[in-house]
């Protein structure tokens, strides 16, 4: 019966040992400072393919019906959207925070 | 009884059938909550990406977070150690999940009171952080080490995704008792194990944005 979704272990493994190498991956890019636009880039690529790998296999996603992949990630990827959309507006009012810095 | 709990069970299945997801409601309410829940997250990090580009200037996470060893400061060891230890939180509760299908009861138990202990120590290494930067004067209105929405963003953003730790550890609990004690048996399923995992994992899904949005940048 469809009880659940049934992933091999190895695969589990796998997908463990990547997060461990992206995670030290971003905190290289971090800790050798790559210059500005490519820093941003790499660092959202290395997000996006842990997020990605997490729901696709530790979350099953991969393994489920389409209309629920469909479901869950097309509200994720207008999420990204709106996050890149706002940061050129912040420019707009760039310092008309009235508080100073310390 | 057992008559009662299997016909519960048969209910489950024929509700997964006539699904449109071909999912257990259970499973599909949960990936609702996760959505609604991202999204919520979506939009603290949305309004902190939007509030520190039109500072223009912020602090410095990777000295602001540096631990001090042999007089060296080595930058945002603590956030490494963190991320470390919530990953291979979610690798053990892979393995939980991967057990209890396998009706393993005690490794199942074994790996979800893993799960716990590492998401126990996370919250430790939160507490160590937000010790060592309050009494260092930061708050939500003023910190040190830039400008003051530096301090409020930091407060709701860990504190926010901390309680979500605290909140997976306290009902990864309650499934490790289900399991132990057999309830899962006489529900004839251990699917509750899997959900319980989907929401383990999205708390690790959460702090990937967090770290390199919040940390990293």
């Amino acid at each position: 019966m469809a009880e659940g979704t049934h992933v091999p272990i190895r695969k589990y493994l796998v997908v463990w040992l990547w997060l461990f190498i992206l995670s030290a991956l971003a905190y290289f890019i971090d800790v050798v400072h790559v210059p500005a636009p490519w820093k941003a880039i790499l660092l959202v690529v290395v997000a996006l393919m842990k997020a990605g790998m997490i729901m696709a296999v530790f979350m099953h996603l991969g393994y489920e019906r389409l209309s629920l992949i469909y479901a869950v990630v097309a509200p994720l990827v207008f999420l990204l959207v709106m996050t890149i959309a706002f940061l050129p507006e912040g420019t707009a009012i760039l310092g008309s925070h009235s508080i100073v810095a310390p | 009884m057992a008559t009662a709990e299997l016909s519960l069970q048969q209910e489950f299945q024929d509700y997964t059938l006539r699904s449109p997801f071909r999912a257990s409601w259970q499973k599909v309410m949960m990936w609702v909550f996760i959505v609604v829940d991202a999204l919520t997250f979506g939009s603290l990090l949305v309004s902190y990406g939007f509030t520190r580009v039109s500072i223009g200037t912020w602090a410095n996470p990777a000295h602001v977070f540096a631990l001090h060893i042999g007089g060296k400061e080595i930058p945002l060891l603590l956030i490494a150690i963190m991320t470390f230890i919530l990953v291979s939180s979610s690798g053990t509760m892979a393995l939980a999940v991967a057990n209890a299908y396998e009706r393993n009861k005690k490794r199942t138990v074994l790996f979800l009171t893993l799960t716990m202990l590492l998401g126990l120590t996370f919250v430790g290494c939160q507490v160590y952080e937000w010790t060592h930067l309050i009494t260092h004067g930061t708050r939500p209105w003023w910190n040190p080490y830039g400008p003051p929405q530096f301090g409020a963003y930091f407060f709701t953003l860990t504190g926010f995704h901390g309680m979500h730790v605290l909140s997976g550890v306290l009902y990864l609990a309650i499934v490790a008792r289900m399991v132990a004690n057999g309830t899962l048996d006489r529900r004839g399923s251990y699917q509750l194990v899997e959900i319980a995992g989907l929401y383990w994992h999205f708390v690790d899904l959460i702090w990937v944005f967090i770290f390199t949005m919040f940390y990293l940048f």
